[in-house]
Parts: C-alpha cells; sequence; structure tokens
C-alpha cells in the first residue's frame, strides 16, 4: 500500500517535507494504525503518538487524505492511494505526526472542566434524575483528541482567543449538568466575541469527530440559554 | 507593555442576536415586496413610483436597509476579528465600515423623502 507523510524533524530538517512510503501489509492489518505501525517497523524514526488503539485514549489524531481522523479506528478498507498523512492542522509540529497539544489544552482547562458547588455536600452523594442525567449523553464522550478544533478554521485563526469546539462542547456538558451550581458564572465567561462567538457554525467538528458527537449542537444550546438568561 | 492575551468583552451574544433579527427582517421585507409586486404588477416608473411613495412602504423599506447596515456591519467585523489581527489597523477598518454604512442611510433617507 502507498503512502505519502508528512516529515519534520526540526533537530535536522530545515522544512517540511512529504516522503513515499511502500509497506507490504499482512491480511490481519485492518486499521490505518495497524499500516503506520509496519511502516515505523521499517523506519523508526517516523514519529507519532498512540496509545490504546482502540478509538478511547484520542491520542493518534491525525490529518487522513485531508479529514481529520483517528487511525486506530480508521479502516485500510476504502482509503485512496497513497494515502496522504499529515499532523493535525493549525497546531505547532513538534514533530512528524506529532503535534503541540498545549494551546488546545488550555482552552480545555480555561472551561474549568469540572461540577463546581456551593451548597453543603449531602450525606451520600450530588444525585440526579434520569432524565437530567440523559442531557449529558453526547457531550461525555469526548475524548480530547483534538479532531474537531483542528478541523475549525475560526480555531486557525484565533486559537488563542477562540475556545474550539472541544472546550465548548465540555463547557455545555457542565452548564447542561444539574449537579453543578456556578451556571451563571460559567455563561458570563463564554459571554465574550472571541471565546464562544467566533464560532460561525461551519460545523467541520461535528463532520470529522470520531465519537459522532455534535459540538455545533452543544455551542447552540450554550447560546440559547445565553438568550433565555437575556430576554 | 505586558504582552497578555485579553478577553471578556461581553457583547458577544448581543450581536449574534442582531444578526439572526436582522436576518428576519430582511426576509420579511423581502416577501413583502414579492407580495406587492405580485398584487400590482407595476410595470411602468410612475405606478413604480406610487408604490414607492406609499408610506408604510417607505418605512418598511428604511427599516430593511438599517437592518441590512447592522447586519453588515456584524459581518464586517466578524471578517476584521478572523483576519485582521494588528489592532490599530482593525480599529481604522471598522471605523471606516461605520462611516461607509452611515452614509449609506443618509443617502438612502435623501432618497426616501427626498423630493
Amino acid at each position: 500500500m502507498k503512502f505519502s507523510i508528512y516529515r519534520y524533524n526540526p533537530e535536522k530538517d530545515e522544512r517540511p517535507y512529504m516522503q513515499d512510503v511502500e509497506v507490504e501489509l499482512l491480511p490481519t492489518d485492518r486499521m490505518l494504525l495497524d499500516a503506520i505501525l509496519r511502516i515505523k517497523a521499517q523506519d523508526d524514526s517516523l514519529g507519532l503518538r498512540k496509545s490504546c488503539r482502540e478509538g478511547v485514549c484520542g491520542s493518534d489524531g491525525m490529518n487522513i487524505n485531508g479529514r481529520n481522523g483517528l487511525a486506530c479506528i480508521t479502516p485500510l478498507k476504502g482509503l485512496a492511494e497513497p494515502v496522504v498523512l499529515r499532523p493535525l492542522p493549525g497546531l505547532p509540529v513538534i514533530r512528524d505526526l506529532i503535534v503541540d497539544m498545549t494551546q488546545f489544552f488550555k482552552q480545555y482547562n480555561s472551561i474549568k472542566p469540572y461540577l463546581e458547588t456551593t451548597s453543603p455536600p449531602p450525606q451520600k452523594e450530588r444525585l440526579q434524575s434520569p432524565e437530567d442525567r440523559e442531557e449529558l449523553n453526547g457531550l461525555y464522550e469526548c475524548i480530547l483528541c483534538a479532531c474537531c478544533s483542528t478541523a475549525c478554521p475560526s480555531f486557525w485563526w484565533n486559537p488563542d482567543k477562540f475556545l474550539g469546539p472541544a472546550a465548548l462542547l465540555q463547557a455545555y456538558r457542565f452548564i447542561a449538568d444539574t449537579r453543578d451550581e456556578n451556571t451563571r458564572e460559567r455563561l458570563d465567561d463564554l459571554e465574550d466575541p472571541y471565546r464562544l462567538f467566533r464560532c460561525h457554525t461551519i460545523m467541520s467538528c461535528a463532520d470529522v469527530c470520531p465519537k459522532e458527537l455534535n459540538p455545533t449542537a452543544a455551542i447552540g444550546k450554550i447560546k440559547t440559554q445565553m438568550v433565555k438568561r437575556m430576554v | 507593555m505586558v504582552k497578555r492575551i485579553v478577553v471578556g468583552a461581553h457583547y458577544g451574544l448581543r450581536d449574534w442576536l442582531v444578526q439572526r433579527v436582522t436576518a428576519v427582517i430582511m426576509v420579511l421585507y423581502t416577501l413583502l415586496v414579492l407580495f406587492l409586486v405580485l398584487l400590482f404588477h407595476p410595470h411602468q416608473s410612475a405606478e413604480w413610483a406610487t408604490l414607492g411613495h406609499w408610506r408604510p412602504l417607505r418605512i418598511a423599506t428604511f427599516l430593511f436597509l438599517l437592518s441590512l447596515c447592522w447586519h453588515g456591519w456584524v459581518g464586517m467585523r466578524d471578517i476584521f476579528m478572523d483576519y485582521v489581527k494588528p489592532v490599530g489597523l482593525r480599529l481604522g477598518l471598522q471605523v471606516a465600515v461605520i462611516l461607509t454604512l452611515m452614509a449609506e442611510m443618509v443617502w438612502a433617507a435623501e432618497i426616501l423623502w427626498g423630493s
């Protein structure tokens, strides 16, 4: 199978280049990650992140034939050759397919991704009705692979100020959680022309999410909460 | 001066809402004009003028143009925020857009209520 892979080692290379690679696959190689690991066995200088190899850890997000996705759950069958592999767009490249996610996690941290409460803790635990819990479906499953945020043009232009779809999905996850008691501050923090409102509903995020989540819908729900609060 | 990322200008929601409301006003006006044209079939310039002199339509036209300008302002500022990074240049462009849109509104009023 033929591949064209983005290569860049800042210690050696003056500039990035695309390397053509051909690799012999075994019948058991089903997913793109299997093929990349075969390539790495041929040339161990290829840099990439991977861990769980089953779409749970979110480490191996990359741009596959122009579309962001996880290598471990992308079937080899159906990929047009040569398969063009590039690092996630819009983030600084550390080496080859490895990007610096500092900015991405900075935005995630800024939405305070944890329950905030002011009332005294109950004896056992803070309970939720099944209906209230239902609202968190489609939000809590995010694995922070950054496929969505790095597919978002608004995040490319303003990664330092715009939260990006992944962080906004998580922001709504805590706004929607009935156990959280800090909704007002959370909405105040988002009511900003940059942090939330750089989203122009382009919907690349929902298009590429490997977990089939819909950050655009969550962003819409945050806006609805804000409108409800204002009018 | 210390280099710091500053956010927190609390006007995001207002402008987002304005963009939606003005879009709805423009759609309603377009439907109104279409309806009037289908109803009266104005062919000659005089017939168009009669329709144009009808006060409710003049007011509706002015509100439509006001919505168009406001909608345009929010859109243009969005473009500047995305693509123009130097603050001074961005402010200059924003002022230029505001002045142009205001001049166009004065011109529109002149056309609608002029002799």
